[in-house]
């Protein structure tokens, strides 16, 4: 899995550059823990590292493929009026994968007895839990994670460590913002922090 | 492909659980034609000058309603993200969602447009015209509804920025197909605007959706 490399980077959010001269370089069993304060330009830089906007300067080697990369935004891309399940196959069909995973990904993440019901009706961790089901229903190296404990219970918090232990073992990648600290006892972790 | 018709589908599953949301253009188009026979005469002879007129700016008028809420939930909820990141070619996915909003909204408004048509007193071809020239000009409506609302997706207040950007945008077609239906009413060829109207349904269907698809991606920026 080819590293990714990142050069002299410069992420704008309107005419604000909220981030500039970054280097770094992300390898497969690495997870980059990205901190930083509200404004700092956390979510702007994965959203550029991922390829949803653009960079205002600098390069992006090995950008991942779409194939091969899983975006978690801070919303969770579950319309309401679709219950989890109904959610996932879509992601499914929509990305060309076999569905065969979405209930043992449902399950894995504690939402099979709910899978049925609307995600409109379901709560903001349960929310999460049913996107956090996309990383596992369709495997694949890169991980972009956006605030990925936001309204996880400890119960939550422990199936994300789970997950991310178990990506970068496989030797994935995993690129995760958060102004929290991440679970300890992961492996793998560095940490960029963003000043504003 | 297989990603466009998963768009398709999806958007038949959204609209089979909220159908009252997808029956108002159809239920506002009915009203709005039945509006005017009461506010002149129901004999009056005018209404016959009239009901091409009547009938294609109410279409346009309709097919405005739902634009706005196109890519709304999809921006609001996180899934345009997915779109716009999908294995897929994105003006693909735009004309999957497009083409499933025409089949909701405007091919009910096609369907019904006969009975209006006899309703105010068009002779059997100008209704015939009528449902061809709908036919064509609906899904140019709503390709280019369609791009306004890809371009103001991000912008607050878009339910007021839209129809102003867009009634201008779709003015040819209401020329081109009440043109059509006039010259049909009083026996003169109606061929020519139908062909326009044609030119314009392929551009709109094959260009606008790589415009919408742009302007999506602008947006998340």
């Amino acid at each position: 899995m080819p590293s990714l490399l990142v050069r002299n980077l410069a992420v704008a959010r309107g005419d604000r550059k909220v981030v500039e001269g970054l280097g770094l370089a992300v390898a497969g069993g690495e997870i980059l823990h990205i901190q930083g304060r509200n404004g700092a330009g956390k979510t702007s830089l994965l959203e550029v590292l991922c390829g949803l906007r653009q960079p205002a300067a600098g390069e992006v080697e090995g950008q991942p493929e779409p194939a091969q990369r899983h975006w978690l935004g801070h919303k969770n891309a579950l319309n309401p009026a679709l219950s989890p399940e109904e959610n996932l196959r879509f992601w499914c069909a929509l990305n060309g994968h076999p569905a065969d995973r979405v209930l043992p990904a449902l399950q894995e993440v504690g939402l099979k007895a709910l899978r049925q019901r609307p995600c409109g009706r379901l709560s903001t961790g349960q929310r999460r839990r049913a996107a956090l089901a996309r990383l596992l229903a369709a495997p694949r190296p890169w991980w972009f994670l956006d605030e990925p404990l936001a309204g996880l219970d400890h119960a939550g918090i422990e199936l994300l460590a789970r997950l991310l232990g178990g990506h970068a073992a496989g030797g994935g990648a995993a690129l995760v913002t958060s102004h929290q600290p991440l679970p300890e006892g992961l492996a793998g972790v560095r940490h960029l922090e963003l000043r504003p | 492909m297989s990603a466009a018709l998963a768009v398709f589908r999806r958007e038949l599953l959204l609209a089979a659980r909220s159908p009252a949301e997808w029956a108002q253009p159809l239920v506002f188009y009915l009203i709005v034609a039945v509006l005017f026979p009461l506010g002149i005469e129901a004999h009056d002879p005018a209404l016959k000058v009239f009901a091409p007129a009547i009938v294609w700016v109410g279409a346009l008028l309709a097919a405005l309603l739902g634009v706005e809420r196109i890519f709304r939930g999809d921006l609001d909820d996180g899934t345009l993200e997915q779109l716009l990141l999908a294995d897929a070619p994105a003006p693909l996915l735009v004309g999957a969602k497009l083409a499933a909003h025409w089949l909701l909204t405007a091919l009910p408004l096609v369907l019904a447009a006969p009975l209006l048509g006899i309703a105010l007193g068009l002779e059997p071809l100008a209704v015939k015209v009528l449902s061809v020239s709908l036919l064509l000009g609906t899904p140019t409506l709503v390709f280019t509804g369609g791009f306004a609302a890809a371009l103001t997706v991000g912008a607050q207040r878009a339910g007021i920025l839209l129809p102003i950007l867009v009634l201008p945008l779709m003015t040819p077609a209401v020329i081109f197909g009440g043109g059509a239906v006039r010259a049909a009413a009083v026996g003169l060829p109606f061929e020519a605007p139908l062909y326009f109207l044609g030119a314009l349904l392929a551009l709109t269907v094959t260009l606008l959706p790589f415009a919408a698809a742009g302007a999506l991606r602008n947006a998340m920026e």
